[in-house]
């Protein structure tokens, strides 16, 4: 590794943690119904939705109706984004005159946004619509990230409340999330991003004379190359921020027009993990104790920092199969080294490999280097941090709200072994809440094991794999992980937008999504009725280093030792016979 | 299973070490382990086994081996017949080993239960037909004895069933319930009313009004909790199994889904054979965490086991948890904080007095009073100025006894008017004799009460003569044993009826963290509904019947046995003893059962994630050679890892199962050090 990788690593890990603690503070405030400085513009609009919809701010929910809320919100945005798709050709603002997507695709792609999946089966610029790509990918990209959050929250008020069946209102927990976060960054995000030349138009395709004729995909020849733009910068921002990573191209932020320079890369490399650190450290904030966020931002770290190392460490190795055919790998004056194969030449090796540490530790799945093309180990790192169960950041609140399913497994060991019933911040943890979070860790193994077993098995599964070996089998289980996690990074190599494909992996994140999120409104519901224990020299602490190596070594072992065996089938066998 | 249980309770009781909870007594018995031994295999039975979720896995998987055994053996066989029927009998004694330890379990504490129990064998009743002393009885079988009916016990009878002493005041010999040899009072109303099973009238006779059913009791109800299949799992066993369940699936998911991987694999490579389900099945068992699976009931049933040996009869499972995770510990002043009573300790003249004339009327004043405190006046002034008993009856004297009206005692001896008692009482009687309290006697009552004693002011006609002070004796060892309590992250509190001075002198010496002073009834259950609105839980112990309300609000409620039947009612516990002190015991127990819990889960997670290094490398060892790299263990073969493994994981149940019957040892160390050692101790 040179140094001027760690360099870089440094960068942006010091600026996210800096960023982070002024935004935990202000989304703090907003979940607490505090004023904020956007409350003056925002608060008239804010109350102006309300009435129009007809929402009581001021009433809160229970559970159950908390989770059907939830649940009816995103089935009407499934299918506002399903026919939205299958009728954008009679629809407005489609300059490139694109027809209705196959039914199977369209249901992938609304089951994937609605999910905050972002999964792409399709390629952006040649499948959707201007109004498709705003009104339904945008539009959901921004509301999926904000019912997440809403759960978050939900949950905290479920550790913080005592003896009461409410735990806020989901319309409200929404609207505030997108209206006084999401909305706001990403708007700063966006001019940024067109400042350093991402482009913003509803404009169809540009249209250039080639100097030199090329061959065509359908082998006749070619004068001239359409280049796709569009309003990309404004669905860059909150695809990064709300850890969706649906790119407007198919390349994804490899693409020069959604990622032109190295401060547009950085920018929105921040971006992916801005909003979970930050909600780290607002948990914090709302259970009054901060150094309970601060640990779990911590544990989060133990993991990210190494596996950025690694996967720098093992790209910047260079590929055996590579030095074997005479290239030179080596870093020197002349040349950054490593295995540069997928990835753009204008970002060199560690702006890559931490930006694909970052995109799946956080769900955001956005690229902006070939995951397919790294080393065995080194596309193992992004394959186990989806693996973790996307609770290492995750997306923004599921991610959390993850991590706190698996802390109150771990409190459950660890608090037995100080001799008393397992607790954590003073909430007795009993069979119900152990129900909820035997769930809630289910539903990911359960999507993608089953998931990979079936496409593994089927002919219809195996016919794209596009790699022999156990090259291939990691594409299927990579496509799986990421479904099943809510990530969206794609291995590629893999034919996936196929109609077995599409459906397989849809129900992949509607398993990994949903069976998580009712469990964890059903948690809060009911830690929110029961009492708040004092805490004592007796009590576990929850805050410390100690706890924080027992939290990491649950999460190992209920998210990644699930996958050793795949593991060694795919990536790591695949090392071992590379060397 | 009725078959199981009389085997059993046949075999011979273990020596029960009353008050050493802890003892390294052995472990098992050799007719004990043969009773165990055969109702492991009666355990086998499914409807038994779908209790633990875990093992009735494990048995399945037996159960599949088996008739891919039988399948190998008319020559069809996926494997070698050899290897499929070493896995099979691997699988079958991890069935085996899980019921076994909890059959041990069940045997030892229904051993204990037993010789409990044998007190109460049927024995002829007195049956009184209206139900009081002098009217007609006729002799029932105690078990046919109801709730209500009224029995007569006479000198020598054994007291047929659990009661409450309606008639009579008698003197019963308790011994096999308590251990302690001396006969106790037994009379009706008040305090001293409850009687048990089993126990022995000495002299005089009772009128005992019966209150349980038979099979109601608690010695029954104590048995039934150490007998596995009527045990009742408490919520915390129930969000284990939940945890343990959920774990299984994921295994569950992990096995199935490697078919089609390694199937994929073969296809890929081009190399190796499919996996045989009897290898699966081996490592699905490998990965279930059957350690604590297989343990996690005979933790329980010890658990419970050591409450007995502690002489402690719980009603509930739940209970016993609780007081692991007791808060605040409320401990009544006397007989648990301070010997039970107070003893003299200076005599304090008035000016003008010498010290020796006050020691004299002081004794005077006590040689009629039997109370302790009377008692230790007499000593205290032989002690000092070597003055002796004298006969009061020959030199006419005149006894005035303690009375609650007046609250003092004396004597009326030729003249003189001797009394003693509290301050504002003998202020009252010099004053009605015409004098009134010399100020320096007041200034040595508000000093001596200051410093935690009790000031007896004596007094001659309408003259006093200076301060008697009676000091509350601290229990040795006790101020150590709140220091540990403390460490342990709980609150000792005092209720005392003294006032506040006293009280918290009292407190000082004895290193509690807070007293409660003047206690009433009411004011006790105050403090414990404040407590746990502040979300603590509250232990506490209590035997009058105006302790019943407090008891009932408490989280952990011990009841004394000498305790009165409402008491007994109330609590959660009963202590047999009737050793207020016995709460900080119970509450260990209740922390090193929930502890054993956690250190075997944590340790048997731990112990099945390892094995999958051992077994998953081996298995693809045909399709992908490389990938012995990982062969960390150097396991010659694939059959090899799968076996070793399989072997491995019965026999650690069996390891473990000395370590679920006694349990992890608890230290009264903070939770993060505990944490810290108990890690240590099982990774």
């Amino acid at each position: 590794m040179t140094a001027w990788s760690l360099a870089q690593i440094t960068l942006a890990l010091g600026v996210l943690l800096l960023a982070a603690v002024p935004l935990g503070r202000h989304m703090a405030r907003v979940y607490e119904g505090q004023p904020t400085l956007l409350g003056r513009p925002l608060r008239p609009l804010e109350r102006w939705l309300y009435r129009w919809s007809g929402v009581d701010p001021e009433k809160e929910m229970e559970w159950k109706a908390y989770a059907l809320a939830m649940l009816a919100f995103h089935l009407v945005g499934f299918g506002a984004v399903y026919l939205l798709q299958r009728f954008q050709g009679v629809l407005p603002l489609n300059p490139d005159g694109l027809g209705a997507v196959e039914p199977t695709s369209a249901f992938n792609t609304a089951v994937s946004f609605v999910t905050n999946t972002n999964w792409q089966g399709y390629g952006g610029e040649t499948t959707m619509s201007h109004l498709t790509q705003m009104l339904a990918l945008t539009v959901q990209s921004f509301v999926s990230a904000g019912s997440g959050m809403a759960l978050l929250v939900a949950l905290i008020r479920g550790l913080t409340r005592r003896s009461t069946r409410e735990i806020g209102n989901f319309w409200v927990d929404m609207t505030r999330s997108t209206l006084y976060v999401l909305l706001p960054l990403s708007l700063v995000l966006a001019l940024a991003l067109v400042s350093q030349g991402v482009v913003q138009t509803f404009r169809g395709h540009a249209t250039a004379t080639l100097v030199e004729a090329a061959q065509g995909s359908d082998g006749s020849p070619a004068t001239e190359q359409r280049i796709a733009v569009g309003p990309v910068a404004s669905q860059i921002a909150i695809k990064q921020l709300g850890t969706n990573g649906g790119g407007f191209f198919n390349a994804n932020s490899a693409h020069p027009f959604e990622n032109p320079t190295p401060l547009s890369n950085l920018l929105e490399t921040l971006s992916i993990l801005l909003i979970p650190a930050a909600l780290c450290l607002t948990f914090g904030i709302m259970v009054r104790d901060r150094r309970q966020g601060w640990a779990l931002l911590a544990a989060m770290l133990v993991v990210l920092v190494p596996a950025i190392l690694l996967t720098t460490a093992f790209e910047q190795g260079g590929n055996p199969a590579l030095t074997a055919a005479g290239a030179d790998q080596h870093a020197s004056a002349h040349q950054p080294g490593g295995n540069m194969e997928g990835k753009e030449a204008r970002f060199g090796i560690a702006s890559s490999t931490t930006w694909a540490a970052f995109t799946t530790a956080a769900s955001n799945g956005s690229v902006n280097s070939m995951h397919d093309s790294y080393t065995p180990l080194g596309g193992l790192v992004p394959l186990v941090l989806m693996q973790l169960g996307e609770v290492i950041f995750g997306g923004v609140g599921s991610g959390l709200y993850g991590m706190l399913v698996l802390v109150i497994i771990a409190v459950f060991a660890a608090g037995l072994m100080v001799g008393r019933t397992p607790e954590y911040l003073g909430k007795k943890i009993e069979p119900f809440e152990m129900k909820m979070a035997a769930i809630a860790i289910l539903a990911m193994p359960l999507a993608v094991l089953v998931g990979a077993a079936i496409a593994v098995a089927l002919p219809a599964g195996t016919a794209t794999i596009a790699n022999p070996g156990p090259h291939g089998f990691s594409e299927v289980l990579y496509a799986f992980s990421s479904a099943g996690n809510n990530n969206g990074s794609a291995f590629a190599g893999l034919g996936a937008n196929t109609p077995f494909y599409n459906v397989m992996l849809g129900l992949a994140m509607l398993v990994g999504r949903f069976v998580i999120k009712v469990p964890v409104i059903a948690l809060a519901g009911s830690l929110a009725a029961k009492k708040i224990a004092a805490s004592g020299a007796g009590t576990l602490p929850t805050h410390t280093p100690m706890f924080v190596g027992w939290l990491l070594a649950v999460v190992i072992i209920v998210g990644g030792l699930t996958f050793f065996p795949a593991l060694a089938l795919g990536p790591i066998v695949e090392h071992l016979m590379l060397h | 299973m009725t078959t199981a249980i009389e085997t059993v309770t046949a075999a011979p009781p273990q020596t029960s070490q009353p008050g050493e909870p802890h003892g390294r007594a052995p472990l098992v018995d050799p007719a004990l382990l043969r009773a165990a031994i055969t109702d492991s295999f009666v355990k086998l039975n499914p409807r038994h086994m779908v209790r633990n979720p875990v093992m009735l896995v494990v048995e399945v998987g037996a159960v599949l081996s088996t008739a891919l055994l039988i399948q190998a053996l008319a020559g069809h066989g996926e494997a070698p017949t050899a290897f499929i029927l070493a896995v099979s009998l691997g699988l079958w004694f991890t069935v085996l080993f899980g019921n076994l330890a909890e059959a041990v379990a069940e045997g030892r504490g229904r051993a204990q239960a037993a010789s409990l129990r044998r007190a109460r064998r049927e024995i002829p009743a007195k049956v009184l037909a209206e139900g009081r002393h002098g009217g007609s009885w006729a002799h029932l079988p105690s078990g046919m004895l109801r709730a209500g009916h009224h029995v007569l016990v006479e000198p020598g009878d054994v007291i047929p069933a659990d009661g409450e002493v309606v008639e009579g005041v008698a003197s019963v010999d308790e011994s096999v319930i308590t251990g302690e040899s001396a006969p106790v009072i037994r009379e009706s109303g008040g305090d001293r009313s409850a009687v048990t099973g089993g126990t022995r009238v000495l002299s005089d006779w009772l009128v005992v009004r019966v209150t349980a059913d038979p099979g109601q009791t608690f010695l029954d109800r104590m048995i039934a909790l150490v007998e596995g299949a009527r045990r009742q799992k408490t919520p915390n066993e129930i969000a284990l199994d939940i945890l343990l369940a959920g774990l299984s699936i994921i295994f569950l998911l992990v096995t199935a889904s490697l078919l089609p991987f390694s199937a994929f694999a073969n296809h890929a490579a081009g190399a190796g054979a499919p996996l045989p389900i009897t290898v699966l099945l081996a490592l699905l068992v490998c990965l279930l965490p059957t350690t604590i699976g297989a343990l996690l009931s005979a933790i329980g049933i010890a658990g419970m086991d050591r409450l007995i040996r502690a002489n402690v009869v719980a009603t509930s499972g739940r209970a016993v948890e609780a007081a692991g995770d007791v808060d605040v510990l409320l401990l009544d002043k006397t007989g648990t904080i301070t010997l039970g009573n107070r003893q003299a300790t200076a005599f304090h003249p008035a000016s003008g007095v010498r010290e020796e004339a006050l020691a004299d009327a002081a004794q005077l004043a006590s040689l009629a009073d039997e109370t302790p405190e009377g008692r230790s006046i007499v000593v205290l002034a032989k002690e000092r100025f070597g003055l002796r008993g004298r006969d009061l009856g020959a030199a006419g004297a005149n006894l005035v006894p303690f009375s609650a009206h007046t609250r003092m005692s004396g004597v009326d001896l030729g003249g003189r008017r001797i009394r003693k008692g509290a301050a504002d009482a003998i202020e009252a009687w010099v004053r009605s004799q015409g004098g009134s309290m010399q100020p320096d006697v007041r200034e040595w009552a508000e000093l001596v009460a200051r410093e935690g004693g009790t000031p007896l002011v004596v007094a001659d006609g309408a003259r006093t003569l200076g301060v008697v002070r009676l000091k509350d004796v601290v229990k040795g060892g006790i101020r150590s044993r709140f220091a540990e309590l403390r460490r342990m992250g709980i609150r000792t509190v005092m209720i005392t009826g003294d006032n506040p001075l006293t009280a918290a002198a009292i407190a000082a010496e004895a290193g509690v963290d807070d007293f409660l002073a003047e206690a009433t009834p009411e004011a006790k259950l105050k403090l414990i509904r404040e407590h746990q609105a502040a979300g603590r839980l509250v232990a506490m112990t209590g035997d009058g019947t105006n302790d019943a309300p407090a008891l009932a609000q408490a989280d952990v409620a011990v009841a004394m046995n000498t305790g009165t039947q409402a008491a007994k009612e109330a609590g959660n516990m009963v202590d047999l003893d009737s050793n207020p002190t016995k709460l900080l015991e119970i509450v260990e127990i209740g922390k090193q059962l929930l502890m054993t819990r956690g250190a075997l889960t944590t340790f048997s997670i731990a112990n099945d994630v390892a094995k999958y290094f051992a077994i998953v490398p081996a298995m693809f060892l045909a399709t992908y050679p490389a990938l012995g790299a990982l062969n960390v263990m150097h396991l010659a073969t694939p059959t090899s890892a799968v076996l070793s493994a399989v072997i491995f994981n019965a026999l650690i149940i069996v390891a473990l199962i000395p370590l679920a019957l006694r349990g992890v040892r608890y230290r009264p160390i903070g939770a993060p050090a505990l944490l810290r050692r108990c890690c240590g101790a099982t990774c």
